[in-house]
């Protein structure tokens, strides 16, 4: 534990948790606050009021030049063309196979100027990938993870303490827009399902915001809470709902995968995939009784394995067994009757959609 | 700091056995229940399953993780907790108050395999 600690990198506020007590993990890479007060009580502070993370270990991208915008175009699965400066797309990139690489935010911040964001635990991968395929295209790529420090400021709360605790104007971005003030880079973008912020800057600036948000009462959260905040939405975690082999379309993310897009990587495979329907299906799972279906328990139909849970949680806001699962399409269907392995028993359940609170996005 | 009770057995997996003559009462330590956060969801066998020392019986839930329970002796499951299918927090509330399963001890010897207060408590310093 202690070794695989010390081989794990540190954000720039790393100390401010062990001050304030957090228990810390290794996560994609890094060592992480999992929580502080407890998963439950960050989780409702998100819904209701305003919470603060640490999201420095996500890593950052930077794609200019006069070939930008169509190297974006050709590794991403949504559609760039024509996008306004200042808006933010979701999409994946994807095998030629059609799997996912990694599921990313692609922030246009001028003309041929891209700012990408993507997972930590996929920084190596993907950069890796990212140089790969720029062959042919006249860009300057760089890999800025190590650079920016980053905090999502999440909850209904939010813009209030954006301006008036850090001063930061932002009541006139709407939903998945960014704007820059100097270096520091502000989005209305988060993982949580509710109105919220991300600030990426230099590690010195991000540690001031997060000095002057905790002086001010805002709940600091950990990875727990941003985990079960994101699973009550239904978005998708690489890793759990998206995976070498599990496409865009498998987990139900078909609107950000734009086949009438002249070319991407993996175009071919998706097409086909679509046109012959998905073998298996991400769908929503929920429990007649309170055991917790978790990650890679099975899912059963009449006794025969049809798939796998790919999160599952006692939910906080709902008080109910949920999951989301990977299973055979035609099982997938809102209502079916399926099963759940848990440990020695198996449990009834029913497929229902995999949104488990409504999203209170301010768009 | 963890409570420990004198006059308990403990296993390394941190669960406690209170000896009522061949009765072995099992549940978590207050160490455990420290170290999971808040119990939302535990596990319980059903009465007349066999329990076999050191195998899984269960398992207590927290929002993150699940945590298997292992038995620190065998014998016959003869009561659940009931109380805890409604109210699984009350592990946090008190640990030692409230049990998980009582068992028939089929082997008395077994409780020579597990530790007393004082080098549980030195085992949980080391742990932490």
């Amino acid at each position: 534990m202690m070794e695989q600690e010390l081989k794990d990198k540190r954000t720039c506020l790393y100390d401010k948790h062990v001050e304030l007590g957090a228990l810390m993990s290794p996560f994609g890479g890094f060592v992480m606050p999992i929580q502080y007060a407890g998963i439950a009580e960050e989780h409702k502070a998100v819904r209701e009021k305003v919470g603060l993370f640490d999201v420095s270990h996500m890593g950052e991208v930077t794609v200019r030049g006069k070939d930008a915008e169509r190297y974006v175009q050709h590794i991403f699965t949504n559609d760039i063309a024509n996008a306004p400066v200042g808006k933010i797309y979701y999409g994946m990139m994807c095998y030629e196979h059609g799997g996912t690489v990694d599921d990313l935010l692609v922030y246009k911040m001028g003309e041929n100027d891209f700012f990408l964001v993507i997972n930590a635990a996929n920084i190596d991968k993907d950069w890796a990938w990212m140089q790969q395929h720029a062959a042919g295209f006249d860009i300057d790529l760089q890999n800025c993870s190590d650079a920016y420090g980053q905090i999502a400021v999440q909850g209904p709360e939010s813009e209030q303490v954006m301006e008036t605790i850090l001063g930061i104007p932002c009541g006139e971005l709407t939903f998945y827009s960014v704007k820059t003030v100097g270096d520091v880079i502000v989005s209305r973008t988060g993982y949580t399902g509710e109105d919220g912020f991300e600030v990426y800057a230099t590690p010195e600036y991000i540690r001031q915001c997060w000095d002057k948000l905790i002086a001010a009462g805002v709940q600091p959260c950990g990875l727990g809470c941003r985990d079960t905040l994101r699973f009550e939405v239904g978005l998708p975690l690489y890793g759990d709902e998206l995976a070498e082999d599990i496409t865009p379309l498998m987990a139900g993310l078909g609107m950000f995968v734009k086949l009438d897009k002249e070319e991407f990587i993996g175009k071919e495979a998706l097409a086909k995939q679509k046109e012959e329907g998905v073998a298996k299906k991400l769908v929503g799972i929920e429990l007649a009784d309170k055991a917790i279906p978790r990650h890679g328990y099975t899912v059963l139909k009449d006794g025969q394995p049809i798939g796998e849970v790919t999160t599952g949680y006692h939910t906080i806001s709902t008080d109910k067994s949920v999951c989301m699962a990977l299973i055979e399409s035609q099982y997938a269907a809102l209502g079916t009757e399926v099963e759940i392995q848990i440990r020695k028993k198996t449990f009834a359940g029913k497929v229902v959609k995999k949104l488990f609170y409504e999203k209170r996005y301010k768009k | 700091m963890a409570k420990v009770i004198e006059g308990l057995y403990y296993s390394e997996s941190h669960e406690y056995l209170k000896v009522e003559g061949n009765i072995g009462i099992i549940g978590i330590t207050d160490y455990a229940q420290k170290a999971l956060g808040n119990v939302v969801y535990v596990d319980m066998p059903d009465v007349d399953d066999e329990v076999e020392a050191g195998a899984e019986f269960g398992a207590v839930e927290s929002v993150k993780a699940a945590s298997d329970l292992n038995s620190p002796i065998s014998g016959t499951v003869v009561e659940v907790n009931e109380a805890l299918e409604d109210a699984p927090e009350l592990i946090n509330q008190d640990a030692y108050e409230n049990w998980i399963i009582k068992v028939e001890r089929s082997d008395p010897s077994e409780v020579e395999n597990l530790m007393d207060a004082a080098a549980y408590e030195a085992f949980c310093e080391k742990e932490h």
